[in-house]
C-alpha cells in the first residue's frame, strides 16, 4: 500500500515537471481504472482548471482530426502548448479498436510542448470515454494551455463533449442533410463555433446559410451567437479565423461570468456521477455478500415483484435516518 | 478490468504500401487489442515518441523499402535512450533470414515474413507483452 502510494506520488511529481512518460503512464492508470488512479487524480486536482478545453466534434470524416492537427499548429505559433486527446470507437464485438486520429497529426509528434493521446472509448457513449475527462486533467496539471478533445465521429446525440469542454465546435461538411436536420436538437444545438469544413466543395454557401438560419431562429438573445466559419482544413485555410473565434469565445466566457458557472455545473456534475457510482458500486457489492440481490432478481424473474419496488425496497435502510 | 494492451503499428522509411500494416492493425483490433495507427513514412524519433505518448506495449514496425537495417537498429536505440524496457519491438514486411538474426540479435522479439498467418502475429504479441 505504502509502495503505491510512494509510485503515485513520484509520478505525479514527474508529471508537475513535464514528464512524458509519467503523464502517459498516469493516463493508462486512468484508462485502466487502476486502484492508484484515484490518488493520482488527488494529487493533481488542485493544478488543473488553468487550461482552455476546446472541443471538437461532428460526423466521421468531416476532418475534425485534420482541424486539430492545423489548430494545433495555429496555437504553437502564438506561443502556447498543446494537448490533443483523440477519441475513436472501441468495437462492441471484440473490445478491440483501430485509433487512427493520429495520421493526420504527424507534424507535432516530436514537438515536446504538443502531448497527444488516443483513447478509446471502451464501451461509453455520447461521443467520449468514461476517462477522457481525467485525461484533460492530467495534460491540464502538465501546464498546457490548450486541450483539444476530439469525440468519436458524432451522430445526432454524441452531445458528451459540452460537459468536458469549454468550447465546443461542431464540424460539418458541405451537402450533409438539409435545414430541416439543422433546425433538429441534438449536436446542433451545442456548437459554440459552427465549422464547414470542406469549403471549396460545391454546397457548401448553402450549407453555411442553413447553419445561419438555424441560428437566427434561435429565440433566446443569448450575448453569443455562434459563428458559422468555412474551411479547407486540408490546405490549412480558414484556421486562423477559426482560432480567433476560439480565443474569443473564451474571452466572453470570462467576461460574462459564463465560465464561473460552466466551472460550478462541471463540479457538480462530476461529483453527481461519482457519487452516483460509488453508491451503487457499494450497495450491489452489499446486497450480493448478503445474499440478498440474487432474491430480489430471482423474484423479479418470477415477476412477483416489480424493479421500482425492488429498488425501493433495497433503499429502505438507507433513508432511515 | 483487465488490461487492454495497446500495440504502436508504424511504417518508417519512405516506402508506400501500407496494405500489410492495415491487415495487422485489423487483425490486432479483431483480438480485442488497441491499435494506434500513424500512417506513413514515419522517421525514428516520431514512432519512439508516439510510442511514450501513447503508453503502448508493443511497437510494430512494417517495412518494404529494404532500409530495416538502418531504421530498426535506430528505433531500438531510441527505446534504449528513452529507458523504454517494458516496450517489445516486432517487425514485418520483406526482411532476409540473416538480417531478421541479426535483428533480433540486437532486440526485436519478432520478425514476420509475408504470408504469416495474422492468428501467429497476435498470439506472439499476447505472449511476448510484458505486463506493466
Amino acid at each position: 500500500m505504502t509502495e503505491q502510494n510512494n509510485e503515485v506520488s513520484a509520478l505525479a511529481e514527474r508529471l508537475e515537471s513535464g514528464d512524458r512518460r509519467a503523464a502517459a503512464r498516469i493516463i493508462s492508470m486512468l484508462e485502466d481504472n487502476d486502484t492508484g488512479a484515484r490518488d493520482i487524480i488527488k494529487a493533481i486536482y488542485p493544478k488543473t482548471g488553468k487550461a482552455h478545453i476546446v472541443g471538437i466534434t461532428g460526423p466521421p470524416g468531416a476532418g475534425k482530426s485534420t482541424l486539430a492537427d492545423k489548430l494545433t499548429r495555429a496555437v504553437r505559433a502564438s506561443g502556447r502548448s498543446v494537448g490533443v486527446v483523440a477519441v475513436d470507437p472501441t468495437s462492441p464485438f471484440t473490445g478491440g479498436a483501430l485509433l487512427g486520429d493520429r495520421v493526420r497529426m504527424q507534424d507535432h509528434f516530436t514537438d515536446p510542448e504538443v502531448f497527444i493521446r488516443s483513447m478509446a472509448t471502451r464501451g461509453w457513449l455520447g461521443g467520449l470515454a468514461k476517462a477522457t475527462k481525467d485525461v484533460v486533467k492530467v495534460m491540464d496539471a502538465m501546464g498546457k494551455d490548450v486541450i483539444f478533445v476530439e469525440t468519436v465521429g458524432a451522430g445526432q446525440s454524441e452531445v458528451s463533449i459540452i460537459q468536458a469542454a469549454h468550447t465546443s465546435i461542431v464540424v460539418e461538411m458541405p451537402g450533409l442533410g438539409d435545414d430541416i436536420q439543422a433546425i433538429k436538437a441534438g449536436i446542433m444545438e451545442i456548437g459554440d463555433i459552427f465549422v464547414v469544413n470542406k469549403s471549396d466543395r460545391a454546397d457548401s454557401a448553402r450549407t453555411v446559410s442553413e447553419r445561419e438560419m438555424m441560428l437566427d431562429l434561435n429565440q433566446s438573445k443569448a450575448a453569443w451567437r455562434p459563428p458559422v466559419l468555412q474551411t479547407v482544413a486540408r490546405d490549412n485555410k480558414g484556421i486562423e479565423e477559426l482560432l480567433v473565434k476560439i480565443d474569443e469565445h473564451m474571452v466572453h466566457l470570462r467576461d460574462s461570468g459564463q465560465l464561473d458557472d460552466y466551472f460550478k455545473k462541471q463540479v457538480r456534475a462530476e461529483f453527481e456521477d461519482l457519487l452516483r457510482e460509488e453508491l451503487a458500486k457499494y450497495m450491489l457489492e452489499e446486497y450480493t455478500a448478503k445474499n440478498v440481490l440474487e432474491k430480489v432478481l430471482e423474484k423479479l424473474e418470477r415477476r412477483e415483484l416489480d424493479p421500482y419496488s425492488a429498488v425501493q425496497q433495497l433503499m429502505e435502510p438507507l433513508c432511515k435516518k | 478490468m483487465p488490461k487492454k494492451i495497446r500495440v504502436l503499428i508504424a511504417k518508417p522509411g519512405l516506402d508506400g504500401h501500407d496494405r500489410g500494416a492495415k491487415v495487422v492493425a485489423r487483425a490486432l483490433r479483431d483480438a480485442g487489442m488497441e491499435v494506434i495507427y500513424t500512417g506513413l513514412h514515419q522517421t525514428p524519433e516520431q514512432i519512439v515518441e508516439t510510442a511514450i505518448q501513447e503508453d503502448v506495449d508493443h511497437i510494430g514496425l512494417s517495412l518494404l523499402s529494404g532500409a530495416h537495417m538502418t531504421l530498426i537498429p535506430r528505433v531500438l536505440e531510441l527505446m534504449k535512450t528513452n529507458n523504454m524496457e517494458d516496450v517489445t519491438l516486432s517487425a514485418g514486411g520483406i526482411i532476409p533470414d540473416e538480417e531478421a538474426e541479426m535483428l533480433k540479435a540486437q532486440g526485436v522479439v519478432g520478425v514476420y515474413g509475408p504470408g504469416t498467418p495474422t492468428q501467429e502475429i497476435v498470439d506472439f504479441i499476447k505472449n511476448t507483452v510484458k505486463r506493466k
